[in-house]
């Protein structure tokens, strides 16, 4: 295997936060995390509300120092050798802009090639790529406070991209966004990915942002690591079920039949689940022959909800 | 992945800060209504100013050294350079400090660039702006209503040097008081003090020149000093040769050690603090 791109060793931060009253107190928001990350990964970042997500993807860029831990990206340490790295890596927060308000999309990129110092060659021939790819031509003499949300949003992933980073970290990219626009985007991180090899660390709140793009998804929750794998693992991962949809012809008491247990009764509707890797056909045929059915139909675990039982058992 | 050769010094092109000022300039250039507003106060405090010096110097026609027309030529050099030194705070630093309060900061920190250089770059754009209208309109009209003294020769090369040196102090003082922002969050106490200091240590208020021996020495070796009695003498020609040349040594002095100041804070800050929000 190649040399990891990224590479995080029981990385941690803790802040100090003062309460008016409690005093201060400590919030350890990244609780020793492990993980790496290697050249043309697609992995997304995962977890709920104030679960650490933020604080990683800040270490990794170099804004903020680690409390303690080994963090290494394309082999710098990102808070040490920030400017450097920043060569290396390209940033898109979903709530912050990197453009300039004032400036058409078209002087903000030229004001990074320069920041950037992006052979003039390459820059134009990028610019062209994303102009393309994200549909940016009527939106380049466009000045940036008069783009929609998706608009800007657009321009920003493009103005991450112009000087050739090695990996794309992106942090909320699609909120806010329309369906149309969220799957534009996908598409275009896919794209990436195969035409370039860039690196993607996505976090995101939407799952279907991670069933399109990603192959790995990593899970925070209270800073910790709760799963780091393919999403497939964590579909059928321990207690994680199918649920057949039984519609009777007449309401009945709970259905018994060997290897479902009954869920939920609603009228003559019955939701009966069974372990995600076990068959459906017996379960089926099982209910068919001793009930009058009237309609089944088969519920595949719902990744939401296997993240709902992973946030809710820590 | 694309070979694509990363440069091995961070350092950007010299063309980049060119740019960012160009950028800052235009940008401050758009707000004509702002500017013409700008202009008719200076115009009308420099008016009324010029009639309460012109009533104490009648009282005293050598005050300080200056005669009258020294007198009321500084009052209209003061109106100029208020807005060019940002007198009341304000410029790029301001803005930095609202991104270090919504956490914008960020997007500066994981850029290749000097922070510092790129703020300096910003404001010495405004500075050229502010100086062209707002310095230069209010003395046209401070020239057409009172007998000034016009600077030629020397006095106008000393003069000219004074001006970035004058802007460089005054933006690495208005830049400490907005990096306090990083570990304070808000920074209106330390810049409600610059300002206080500025106002009152430039000679706005009332020329240093006034002041009696001792207390005068003090405050003109202060970096205050920088932000208008020292253009100013230079200006009127009360500051010639080698102690023109020793005065605007001792400003770019300041210039340098409160420029190293910001550098070094930014570091601490960059080093110990923390970027807000998610
Ligand atoms: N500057 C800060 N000062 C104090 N505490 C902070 C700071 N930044 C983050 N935290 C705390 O660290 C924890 C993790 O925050 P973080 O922003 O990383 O979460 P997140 O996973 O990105 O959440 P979200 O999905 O809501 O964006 C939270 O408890 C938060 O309150
Ligand atoms: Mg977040």
């Amino acid at each position: 295997m190649t040399e990891p791109l990224v590479e995080a060793r029981d990385l941690r931060r803790t802040f100090t936060v003062r309460t008016r009253g409690e005093g201060r107190r400590e919030v350890v928001a990244v609780r020793d995390v492990s993980f790496a990350v290697h050249p043309g990964e697609m992995v997304g970042y995962i977890g709920p509300n104030g679960a650490g997500k933020s604080t990683t993807v800040k270490m990794l860029t170099g804004i903020l120092v680690p409390t303690s831990g080994h963090l290494r990206v394309a082999g710098l340490e990102p808070s040490r050798h920030r400017r450097r790295l920043a060569q290396r890596i390209g940033v898109v927060f979903g709530q912050r802009t990197s453009l300039w308000w004032d400036l058409p999309l078209r002087d903000s990129f030229a004001l990074l090639q320069k920041v950037y110092r992006t052979d003039p060659a390459r820059h134009s021939a990028n610019l062209d790529r994303f102009t393309e790819l994200l549909d940016l031509g009527r939106l380049l003499d466009t000045p940036v406070r008069q783009l929609s949300l998706g608009q800007r949003m657009r321009g920003d992933i493009a103005a991450a991209l112009l000087h050739d980073p090695d990996v794309l970290y992106l942090d909320e990219p699609t909120i806010g966004l329309d369906v149309v626009s969220k799957g534009r985007l996908r598409e275009f991180l896919r794209t990436l990915n195969a035409e370039r090899g860039v690196t993607l660390m996505l976090t995101t709140h939407d799952l279907q942002d991670i069933e399109a793009v990603c192959d790995r998804v990593v899970v925070i929750d209270h800073g910790t690591i709760v799963h780091d794998g393919s999403l497939e693992d964590l579909r059928t991962r321990g207690g994680s079920t199918r649920t057949l949809v039984v519609d009777l012809v007449d309401e009945a008491p709970p259905v018994d039949v060997p290897g479902a247990t009954t869920t939920r009764v609603e009228g003559p509707r019955q939701w009966l689940s069974f372990p995600a890797d076990a068959s459906a056909a017996p379960v089926v045929a099982a209910v068919a022959a001793a009930y009058d059915v009237a309609d089944l139909s088969l519920q595949e675990p719902d990744i939401e909800q296997v993240i709902r039982e992973l946030y809710a058992g820590r | 992945m694309p070979a694509v050769p990363v440069p091995q010094s961070a350092a950007p092109h010299p063309s980049l800060y060119a740019a960012v000022a160009a950028r800052s300039f235009r940008r401050y250039a758009t707000y004509v209504a702002a500017t013409l507003a700008g202009i008719f106060t200076n115009s009308v405090f420099g008016v009324i100013t010029s009639f309460v010096y012109v009533a104490v110097w009648r009282a005293n026609p050598t005050a300080g050294g200056y005669d009258v027309t020294d007198a009321v030529t500084y009052v209209w050099i003061g109106q100029a350079m208020l807005m060019t030194v940002c007198m009341f705070g304000g410029g790029s630093p301001d803005a930095l400090a609202s991104r270090i309060r919504s956490g914008d900061v960020a997007v500066d920190l994981y850029r290749p660039v000097s922070l510092l250089g790129w703020y300096l770059a910003a404001d010495l754009g405004r500075a050229a702006y502010h100086l062209l209208t707002r310095g230069a309109a209010p003395l046209l009209v401070g020239g057409l209503l009172f007998d000034l003294r016009w600077p030629l020769g020397w006095e106008l090369l000393w003069f000219g040097l004074s001006l970035p040196l004058a802007v460089a102090v005054s933006f690495a003082l208005r830049m400490l008081a907005a990096l306090s922002a990083f570990w304070l969050l808000d920074d209106t106490g330390p810049r409600s003090l610059l300002n206080f200091l500025a106002v009152f240590g430039s000679g706005l208020t009332v020329p240093l020149v006034l002041f009696p021996d001792g207390v005068r020495e003090v405050l003109t070796a202060l970096p205050f000093a920088a932000y208008l009695q020292l253009p100013a003498d230079l200006w009127l020609g009360q500051r010639t040769g080698v102690d023109a040349l020793a005065a605007l040594g001792l400003a770019a002095g300041w210039a340098v050690v409160l420029l190293t100041a910001c550098a070094w804070v930014l570091r601490a800050a960059e080093r110990r603090v923390v970027v807000q929000g998610g």
